[in-house]
C-alpha cells in the first residue's frame, strides 16, 4: 500500500494525533482508509456500503449498519430494509459528526443483530482477517474485523447479547459494551430494547475510552438513558494494585470452554497478580445456568414486537400482494431471513396468552435476581473477570446449521447483559494462532475502572494483533 | 319475566395538547394529510418513544376529577397487533399498571344519585386514520385500496373504562353529559363526539331483575352522539330480551350502530384473535408521578360538575341542575340569581330560551340578564324575545326593553279586535259553524297588528267572547 500511514498499526488516538498536528489531513485519512477497503475488503466483505466523501474535520470512523444515518442507506443487515434512506441520524452518529469523525461506511451484521457469527448477514457474511475461512464473530463481525484488518481506525457496534465483545474477543481487538442506559439508542434498529446498547470498538483500551467518551452521556430522545455520573477516564496506570478481580466460579466450570482458550485465561489471571491486583472466585450459580435460557426469552420476545413495524407500507422493501394481508405476509416472508423469523416465533409464543407468566413473566423474575446476583459479587470485588467466547474464531459454516451451537458464542458474555452491566474485551493471548479476548465486567457505570485495568493488562501483554496474512 | 340492562362504557378522550404523545409533532385538526408526523409516529426504525409530560399531567387530573386513585407508579405497555394505521405494529398503551384506578361518579337521576363506578383511566396514542376506499363493506377487507392519514397516530388518548354499573340507556346518556361535562371544564379535551375527540364503545348485557349475575354480553361501537348511544343501547337491551325469552342464547359478538337506520349490523369477525401479548414497554421508564405533584393537581381541581349538580339541585331540581351544569350554564345561572332574578324563572330562561337564541352565555351580563327575567311576565313577548336575543351583545342594557308594556287594557285592544273581525266575515262565519281552530288565526291577526305588545292571554279572551257573543 501507498498510502502515508499504515492503517495496519494506526491507532485511532495516533491518528487524531497526526490530523491534530496537520501532518495529515481528514481528507488524506479518509482516502487512506478508503485505500484498504478497496485492497482487502473483497475479500473480507465488512463494509455493506462506504462513504467516498470525507465529511469532518478528525479522522473517520466505521459504523454498524444497525445505526442510523441520514441519507445513506441503513439495513441493518436485512433484505427487508433495501433501499432504506434514513432521514435522520442516530443521535450516536450525530455525536460523531458533532467530534468531526467522518463517516467510512456501514458494516456489516447478522440480520437485525441477530446472531453471533455474521453469517446472518442478508449480504453475506464477513470473513475472519486472521484467516478469511473462519468467521469473524457477531453480531458485529463488520466493525470487528474491519478494525482489525486496517479498514478503519475505530467503529461503533451495538451489544445486546455479546455482538460487540464476542468479535472484537475472535478479531483480536477491544470492544466495549456500555452500561445499560449510558449511550442513547435513539436511531439504533432496534432488536431487543432493554438490552441493546452501542459501544466502540478500536484497536486500544484507550482508543475505546475516547470515543465512549464522545457518545456517552444523557439523551432526551432516549428515556431510558441517564448521565454520566462521572467523566470517562483515559487510562494511564500500568498497574493493577489493590484491584479485586473476581472469577465466577460457575463460567469456569462451563465445558463448553476450549482448553486453548483456558489457558489463555489462566495466564492472564497469573499476569494480573504480577501486576498487583488480587485474584478470587465469586458465586455467580443462577446467572450462569439460567442466564443463557432467559436471554433467549427476552430478547426474542421483544424482537417479536420490535419487528412489526417492517410490514411494506412506509419504508423499505414491499412485495406485491392482491390484499393488505397477503402484501404484509409476502414482504416479511420474502424480506427476513431465517433467524429474525425464528425469533419471532420464539417471542410470539413467549409472550402469548397463557404463556406470558410461564416463559417472559418468570424470564424477567429471573433476570432481576440475575441482576442481584452481581451487585451481591461487586460488594467484594472491583471487577469480574471471564473469557469473553468459549472457543477462538471457528470455521464459517460450522455452527449455521445449528442454532443452539450458535447460541451457545455467547454463554460468558450473556449474564452481564442481562444485568445492564459493563463489560470490556481486551485481548490476551493466542490459541491455534488466534486471538482470544479477556471479558472484564464491570459494576453498573464502573467503565472507568474497566479502562483502568484492561489498559494495565494490555501495556503488559504487549500483544501484536496485526493479523500475520495481512502484513505487506 | 322483567329484565334488568347491565352497561358498562368504554371511553376515549382525545387530550388537546399542544404535541402529540410520544413524539413533538402538532396535534390538530385540518392540516393536509400526512404533514404532521415524524420518524418517531411513523414508526421508523430506530425512532424512540418520549412521554408527553403535559399529557400525563392531564390523565391524573382527569383521574383525580373522576375520584380515582393515582399510581404512584405506572407502566406503558405494548399492544401488538398488525393494521394499517398503526405503525409500530403495536401501540402504546397501558396495561396492569395503569395511571388511575377505582373511581366513581355519582349520575343524578330522576329518582335519585347513583354511583357509576371507575374502573380504571389510563394513557395512549392515538391510532391514525385509515379510509377505505371502495367496496362495500367499509372495512380493509372489501375495499379497493386504503389510505392512511398518519397526522392523527400519536395523538394522546385517555381510555376511561367505567364498571357494569348502568342500568339504563338513559343512565348512560346522563353519565356521558355528566364526564364530558367534566372533561371539558378540566380543559383537557374538547371532547366532541361528531370530531371524534370523544369516543364511545358501550358493553351491554340483561339479566332477569333481581338478579346479580353477569351473563354474556354485546359490545356496541361506532356511536356519534349521545342520542344515537342511548338509541344503540335500547336497541341492544330489546335484541338481547328478545333472545333469551324465545329460548335463545346471547352471544358474545361486536355491533356497529348504523345512524342512519337506527339498528345495529354485525361487525365482520375479528381477522384474527384478540392476543395483544401485552409486555412492558422497554423503551419507556415507569411513570411515577411525585406525590406533590398530585397533591398540587388535586389543589387545582375546580368545583366538579357532579358537586355542583348536587348543590344547584338543593336550590331547583336534579332535572333543572342537571341540565344548567351539563349545558356549562350553571355559572351564569347563579350569577343571574345573586343578581335578585327567582331561580327557577332564571333557570328556564337560562337553559332554554338563551340557548334556543344561541346566544353565548360567557358573554352575558348577569345583572342585566335578571332585570329581564323580572321583567319577563310584564313586558310584550316580542320585545322579551328581542332582548335575549341581544343579551349577550358588548353594552347590552335591558333598560328600553322594561319600558314596553304589554298591552293588555280591553278598551285598548277592544277597537282593533273589531276591527279584524270586520276584516274577515267568512273567518268569522266558519267558526260559529264550528271550526273552533280558527281562534288562533284571529288572535295572530290580532298579534301581527298590536306589533306583538298586546297581552296574548287577554287577545284570546277578548277574541272567544266576541266571537261567541
Amino acid at each position: 500500500m501507498t498510502g502515508i500511514v499504515d492503517t495496519l498499526t494506526l491507532t485511532a488516538e495516533d491518528a487524531l494525533g497526526l490530523v491534530e498536528r496537520r501532518e495529515v489531513s481528514p481528507t488524506e485519512l479518509h482516502a487512506t482508509y478508503l485505500e484498504a477497503i478497496a485492497a482487502r475488503d473483497d475479500e473480507l466483505h465488512c463494509y455493506l456500503r462506504t462513504v467516498d466523501e470525507a465529511e469532518g474535520t478528525s479522522i473517520p470512523i466505521a459504523l454498524k449498519d444497525v445505526i442510523s444515518t441520514r441519507g445513506v442507506e441503513t439495513t441493518a443487515g436485512s433484505r427487508i430494509l433495501s433501499g432504506y434512506v434514513p432521514v435522520f441520524d442516530a443521535t450516536v452518529a450525530e455525536r460523531c459528526k458533532a467530534a468531526g469523525l467522518s463517516l467510512l461506511g456501514k458494516t456489516n451484521t447478522d440480520e437485525f443483530a441477530m446472531g453471533s457469527s455474521t453469517e446472518n448477514s442478508g449480504f453475506g457474511p464477513t470473513r475472519n482477517p486472521w484467516d478469511p475461512a473462519l468467521v469473524p464473530g457477531g453480531s458485529g463481525g463488520g466493525t470487528a474485523a474491519a478494525v482489525s484488518a486496517g479498514l478503519a481506525p475505530w467503529g461503533l457496534g451495538s451489544d445486546t447479547g455479546g455482538s460487540i465483545k464476542q468479535p472484537s474477543a475472535l478479531c483480536g481487538n477491544v470492544g466495549l459494551r456500555p452500561t445499560y442506559g449510558t449511550v442513547s439508542r435513539f436511531g439504533i434498529v432496534a432488536f431487543a430494547s432493554s438490552l441493546d446498547q452501542v459501544g466502540p470498538v478500536a484497536k486500544t483500551v484507550r482508543d475505546v475510552a475516547l470515543l465512549y467518551r464522545i457518545i456517552a452521556g444523557r439523551d432526551p430522545a432516549d428515556s431510558t438513558t441517564v448521565e454520566l455520573p462521572a467523566p470517562v477516564e483515559l487510562p494511564t496506570d500500568e498497574r493493577l494494585d489493590g484491584l479485586r478481580i473476581g472469577v465466577p466460579r460457575q463460567a469456569l466450570a462451563l465445558e463448553a470452554i476450549a482448553p486453548g482458550v483456558r489457558a489463555v485465561f489462566e495466564a492472564v489471571l497469573e499476569r494480573a497478580r504480577e501486576l498487583g491486583a488480587d485474584v478470587g472466585e465469586c458465586e455467580l450459580p443462577l446467572s450462569f445456568d439460567y442466564g443463557l435460557p432467559c436471554y433467549y426469552l427476552i430478547a426474542p420476545a421483544e424482537a417479536s414486537s420490535n419487528l412489526a413495524r417492517y410490514d411494506g407500507v412506509r419504508f423499505g422493501r414491499r412485495s406485491a400482494g392482491t390484499t393488505y394481508r397477503e402484501m404484509v405476509e409476502r414482504t416479511r416472508d420474502e424480506g427476513f431471513g431465517d433467524e429474525p423469523k425464528r425469533r419471532i416465533m420464539l417471542g410470539t409464543y413467549a409472550l402469548s396468552a397463557g404463556y406470558y407468566d410461564a416463559y417472559y413473566g418468570q424470564a424477567q423474575r429471573v433476570r432481576t435476581l440475575v441482576v442481584r446476583e452481581h451487585a451481591a459479587a461487586f460488594e467484594r470485588f472491583d471487577v469480574l473477570a471471564t473469557p469473553t467466547s468459549p472457543t477462538v474464531a471457528f470455521p464459517i459454516g460450522d455452527r449455521a446449521a445449528d442454532p443452539l451451537a450458535m447460541y451457545a458464542c455467547d454463554l460468558l458474555t450473556i449474564p452481564s447483559c442481562l444485568a445492564g452491566l459493563p463489560g470490556l474485551n481486551v485481548p490476551c493471548g493466542f490459541s491455534d494462532d488466534l486471538p482470544v479476548g479477556l471479558q472484564l465486567i464491570g459494576p453498573q457505570f464502573g467503565e472507568n475502572t474497566l479502562f483502568r485495568a484492561g489498559h494495565a493488562l494490555e501495556r503488559a501483554l504487549a500483544l501484536d494483533l496485526v493479523p500475520g496474512r495481512l502484513r505487506g | 319475566m322483567t329484565w334488568e340492562p347491565v352497561i358498562g362504557l368504554e371511553i376515549h378522550v382525545q387530550l388537546k395538547t399542544r404535541t402529540k404523545m410520544f413524539c413533538r409533532c402538532p396535534v390538530g385538526f385540518g392540516a393536509r394529510e400526512n404533514t404532521q408526523t415524524c420518524p418517531v409516529c411513523l414508526g421508523f426504525p430506530g425512532a424512540l418513544p418520549v412521554p408527553n409530560r403535559t399529557a400525563i399531567e392531564w390523565v391524573v387530573k382527569l383521574g383525580l376529577a373522576l375520584g380515582c386513585e393515582v399510581a404512584s407508579r405506572a407502566v406503558f405497555a405494548r399492544k401488538n397487533y398488525f393494521y394499517p394505521d398503526l405503525p409500530k405494529g403495536y401501540q402504546i398503551s397501558q396495561y396492569d399498571l395503569p395511571s388511575c384506578i377505582n373511581g366513581k361518579v355519582i349520575v343524578p337521576l330522576p329518582d335519585g344519585e347513583h354511583e357509576v363506578g371507575i374502573v380504571r383511566a389510563h394513557l395512549e396514542e392515538d391510532a391514525a386514520k385509515n379510509v377505505h376506499v371502495g367496496g362495500r363493506t367499509g372495512r380493509i377487507g372489501g375495499a379497493d385500496y386504503t389510505l392512511v392519514d398518519y397526522n392523527r397516530g400519536g395523538t394522546p388518548l385517555v381510555e376511561i373504562v367505567t364498571a357494569p354499573d348502568i342500568h339504563s340507556a338513559e343512565e348512560a346518556k346522563r353519565f356521558l353529559q355528566l364526564l364530558r361535562q367534566t372533561i371539558v371544564e378540566l380543559g383537557v379535551s374538547d371532547a366532541e363526539m361528531e370530531k371524534g375527540t370523544l369516543r364511545v364503545d358501550a358493553n351491554v348485557s340483561v339479566r332477569p331483575d333481581g338478579s346479580d349475575e353477569l351473563r354474556t354480553r354485546c359490545e356496541i361501537k361506532n356511536m356519534n352522539s349521545f342520542t344515537h348511544i342511548a338509541r344503540g343501547i335500547d336497541a341492544e337491551i330489546d335484541r338481547q330480551i328478545a333472545v333469551w325469552e324465545s329460548g335463545g342464547e346471547v352471544e358474545q359478538h361486536t355491533y356497529d350502530f348504523d345512524v342512519a337506520t337506527g339498528t345495529l349490523t354485525s361487525r365482520r369477525a375479528k381477522e384474527e384473535a384478540d392476543d395483544y401479548r401485552y409486555f412492558p414497554e422497554p423503551d419507556l421508564v415507569p411513570v411515577e408521578p411525585p406525590a406533590d405533584l398530585v397533591e398540587r393537581l388535586r389543589a387545582e381541581l375546580p368545583e366538579l360538575p357532579a358537586e355542583r349538580i348536587r348543590r344547584v339541585g338543593t336550590a331547583l331540581d336534579h332535572e333543572r341542575a342537571l341540565v344548567l351544569v351539563t349545558g356549562g350554564l350553571d355559572g351564569l345561572w347563579e350569577a343571574t340569581v345573586a343578581q335578585g332574578a327567582e331561580p327557577v324563572a332564571a333557570s328556564n330562561v337560562v337553559a332554554n330560551q338563551l340557548v334556543g337564541a344561541g346566544v353565548d352565555s360567557a358573554a352575558v351580563d348577569p345583572a342585566e340578564l335578571a332585570k329581564l327575567v323580572a321583567a319577563r311576565d310584564r313586558i310584550p313577548r316580542k320585545a322579551f324575545d328581542e332582548a335575549i336575543a341581544m343579551v349577550g351583545d358588548p353594552g347590552f342594557s335591558a333598560a328600553p326593553y322594561l319600558e314596553l308594556e304589554t298591552v293588555s287594557d280591553a278598551a285598548a285592544l277592544e277597537p282593533i279586535v273589531d276591527a279584524i273581525l270586520a276584516a274577515n266575515p267568512a273567518q268569522v262565519e266558519q267558526y260559529r259553524g264550528g271550526k273552533d281552530g280558527l281562534l288562533g288565526f284571529f288572535v295572530g291577526q290580532v298579534m301581527k297588528e298590536t306589533r306583538g305588545q298586546a297581552d296574548a292571554r287577554a287577545v284570546n279572551e277578548l277574541v272567544r267572547a266576541k266571537l261567541e257573543a
